[in-house]
């Protein structure tokens, strides 16, 4: 174990640099370029030995990332935002086709107007795409779920391409410490194992074929059936990292919530700004606590309802925006995942921080003010968005 | 085409992969005809352009350097009678069921 | 027998130097690694190809291709007419999911010698490759990665019913660019595929066409034995959209050569030679006049199109028009 002050792009790299990936798509776009850059010096320098392909756009990253990983390669690329989007027709054929690509996607605002900064609304663009969404909230975390990205990926009962994602700005090029196991240790975890080659001229196989309407259902629940079996391996897989690497990793992430009135759920960085303010409204014997999403999809939907049994009052905050939609994407995966399980609290929606707005602590207690308040008067506000002007 | 049991979700090779190569052989493509190619073995020059452009590669090559049309396999296009110099094919029409 | 396959023998990926040249039919290779029962049109040339550049390429080939005629007619499940491993993926992508599988070969040779190279083939459409492949053809040239990308051209959009492509040539017929009052069909001419190659500085581009089997083969292998990225441009007449017998595929792409406006060269490390002469060039007429796509042409039209004959015979070093 070594301590190194490393941000979340960088961290991202050294993962998939101890991956021993066999290929990289790499293509810039901030904030996340700083991971396809530091690849490439590994890669000159030959700490990574990997075919570095400099594609053209990102459409052709994931389209070579298909390509290599029906090989039987591993493989990795990184994008955000309009990176993302420019994939968005080849990431449902990447998770349909069952290819275990490992992908950094760098929370970044989608277009238009342009912005490089931070939300989530690029992520929340593919959540129908079949990709296994996994969120890190800092720097180790960036590192840490991206090595066990290669895990889940690969795992013979899941083989579906993980995103992970982590803010732009905020984890991407904030400078931490990072604890980085030794080499042995994460290529042990995940051994480069030769992979099918499902290419190969002994067997001939077709692959991407037509599937006209007396198969295409059948097909694409294939990919769902193992998007729910994958909920099992994650958390096997989850539990033997903690044990590997001292975590204690989850599909969520609880905070001062065994005794807790009234709660927030929220993904990403701002995890830790709510955190810091439930311990100040803690200090004042107010019983706030904090619910961190970290698997968005497969959606921990039963888990999320017992962390939230008894808690009456719930609030939400959304980095994304659904228009015209009941509420927020965050906010419609909570919803629905209570109401499917029969808990009903008081569920108060908020939308902050699109395009990198800050959002400040004080803001923070005013949203935990709000989740009190609806809990109390046992009705929600409509949706809250912070900080907005006018 | 025979009429096969269509296959449940768990039978489907993953990824809706074909994994039988040239299963297309199962496809009934002779009933597209409507003219049907007819072989003069004994004008036959063993020249190959039939075979080397029929579309369908529904044309054997045998070891004695013959060439059989199987019909199994042919869509009546008529691109041999076209290719061959000697007359050796003609086009027939197919007889009404 | 209906459902009996071939039997052919399968190894294990090896990229070896195709060293032999065909000279002539007898010796072109029995195996079929096409399939019949395949659903191309009766009478459809890409078929033929396809058929052709398979027995070249043999069977350590894997094929990437294209959204179009093609890859709908061959794959439609539970059957696919490949028989050699085969992939598709988009439209537009053919040439970066070749980059990505001919990459990713090469690392695992050099990696863990756990499998060896093949030949890898990217195969699209005029549409997939003029207009919306061109961005990942441009790509992968530029890379210079080890692949053949072969462009089967039938001059439209013809899975999806005969729409225009930047490979439309001028004054045809196609249901986006139809003659009618105010218009005359494709009102530009098509862009120059092998040009835009080797402005990539690539070591090998051609034309080529199924009704000339020898020189197409022999280039196949040439493009699949040079280090580095290779493009052959195949035109495959298309009855259903070129609008004439099915029986007449084979002698129309004859007619395009004939007459000057379809020369079979190739370029090694961009230079230029004609593979197939043409002392006398057929006059235009008789390859248009066979075509419903052309029906609707003016004596000018002919004319401005026996010019580009005219041009393209100076270039190549083509004969004179026969009288």
């Amino acid at each position: 174990m070594k301590r190194v002050g490393l941000n979340g792009n960088y961290a991202t790299a050294y993962a998939v640099k101890m991956a021993d990936v066999d290929v990289v798509a790499a293509y810039p776009i901030t904030p996340q370029t700083a991971i396809v850059e530091k690849l490439s010096e590994f890669v000159a320098n030959g700490e990574l030995d990997a075919e570095y392909i400099n594609v053209e756009s990102e459409h052709s990253a994931i389209s070579a990332c298909v390509g290599a990983s029906l090989t039987g390669a591993r493989v990795f690329t990184a994008t955000s935002a309009q990176g993302l989007a420019y994939m968005h027709e080849v990431l449902f054929m990447a998770s349909a086709l069952r290819t275990p690509i490992v992908m950094a996607n760098v929370n970044r605002a989608l277009s238009a107007p342009l912005n490089i900064w931070n939300d989530h609304s690029d992520a929340m663009a593919e959540r129908d795409s079949g990709w296994i969404q996994l969120w890190a909230t800092n720097a180790q975390e960036a590192f840490d779920v991206t090595v066990e990205a290669f895990r889940i990926a690969e795992d013979e009962s899941v083989q579906l391409p993980v995103m992970v994602n982590f803010d732009g700005y905020l984890v991407s090029h904030t400078y931490e410490p990072v604890m980085l196991p030794d080499d042995k240790e994460v290529k042990d975890y995940i051994p480069s194992r030769p992979m099918a080659n499902r290419l190969s001229p002994k067997l001939a196989y077709s692959t991407g074929v037509v599937g006209p309407p007396e198969y295409y259902y059948e097909m694409k629940y294939q990919a769902i059936d193992a998007m729910e079996r994958s909920r099992q391996r994650i958390r096997e897989i989850d539990a033997e990292f903690n044990s590997r690497f001292g975590k204690n990793y989850g599909c969520i992430q609880t905070y001062l919530m065994d005794d807790a009135d009234y709660a927030m759920i929220i993904m990403g960085s701002l995890t830790g700004t709510a955190k810091v303010v439930a311990d100040a409204l803690r200090a004042r014997g107010e019983k706030a606590g904090v619910v961190s999403v970290r698997w968005f999809r497969p959606f921990p939907g039963e888990e999320l309802s017992k962390a939230l049994k008894g808690i009456k009052g719930v609030g939400v905050v959304d980095r994304a925006v659904t228009p015209g939609g009941p509420s927020s994407p965050l906010f419609t995966d909570v919803a629905s995942a209570l109401y499917q399980t029969g808990e009903r609290p008081v569920l108060q929606g908020f939308v902050a921080g699109l395009g990198g707005r800050d959002v400040s602590t004080a803001e923070f207690e005013m949203m935990f003010r709000t989740i009190k308040e609806a809990m109390n008067e046992c009705r929600a506000r409509p949706s809250i968005y912070v900080g907005l002007r006018g | 085409m025979s009429k096969q049991k269509l296959k449940s979700w768990k039978e489907i090779p993953m990824g809706g992969t074909v994994t039988e190569p040239g299963s297309s052989v199962q496809f009934d493509v002779q009933s597209w005809r409507t003219f049907r190619p007819v072989q003069d073995k004994k004008r036959c020059t063993k020249c190959g352009m039939c075979w080397i452009f029929c579309p369908e590669g529904a044309i054997k090559k045998n070891a004695d350097g013959t060439f059989d049309i199987d019909l199994t396999y042919c869509k009546g296009c008529g691109i041999c009678n076209r290719a061959c110099a000697v007359k050796a094919i003609t086009m027939v029409k197919e007889r009404t069921q | 027998m209906q459902g009996e396959a071939q039997h052919i023998r399968r190894v294990e990926g090896v990229k070896r130097k195709m060293s032999t040249v065909y000279r002539s039919i007898k010796e072109l290779p029995a195996e079929e690694y096409l399939a019949p029962g395949h659903r191309l049109c009766a009478g459809c040339t890409a078929a033929t190809a396809i058929r052709q550049i398979l027995k070249a390429a043999g069977e350590n080939t894997v094929v990437v291709s294209a959204t179009g005629c093609v890859e709908v007619a061959t794959s439609f499940f539970p059957q696919s007419a490949w028989r050699v491993p085969w992939v598709h993926i988009a439209f537009e992508n053919a040439a970066a999911v070749a980059s990505g599988i001919e990459s990713a070969m090469k690392a695992l040779y050099r990696k863990r010698k756990t499998q060896e190279r093949i030949n890898v083939i990217a195969l699209g459409g005029d549409g997939g490759t003029f207009d919306i492949g061109l961005q990942a053809l441009s790509g992968a040239m530029e890379r210079g990665q080890d692949f053949l990308y072969i462009c089967y051209d039938n001059e439209a959009y013809m899975n999806t019913g005969i729409q225009r492509s930047s490979a439309t040539p001028c004054y045809a017929a196609t249901t986006t660019c139809p003659p009618g009052k105010l218009s005359e069909g494709q009102k530009t001419e098509k862009k120059d595929l092998v040009a835009i190659a080797l402005a990539h500085n690539i070591p090998y581009a051609a034309t080529a066409c199924p009704s000339y089997p020898i020189d197409l083969m022999n280039k196949v292998r040439k493009g699949l034995d040079v280090e580095g990225p290779a493009l052959l441009h195949v035109l495959t007449p298309c009855p259903t959209g070129w609008r004439f017998d099915i029986d007449l595929g084979i002698d129309i792409g004859r007619l395009a050569v004939m007459t000057g406006l379809w020369p079979l060269y190739e370029a090694v490390n961009g230079v230029t030679r004609l593979t197939v002469p043409v002392p006398r060039r057929e006059p235009v007429s008789r390859y248009l006049g066979g075509q419903g796509r052309f029906k609707h042409l003016k004596e000018e039209d002919v004319a401005a199109i026996q010019k580009r004959s005219d041009l393209l015979a100076a270039k190549f070093g083509l004969g004179p028009v026969r009288s």
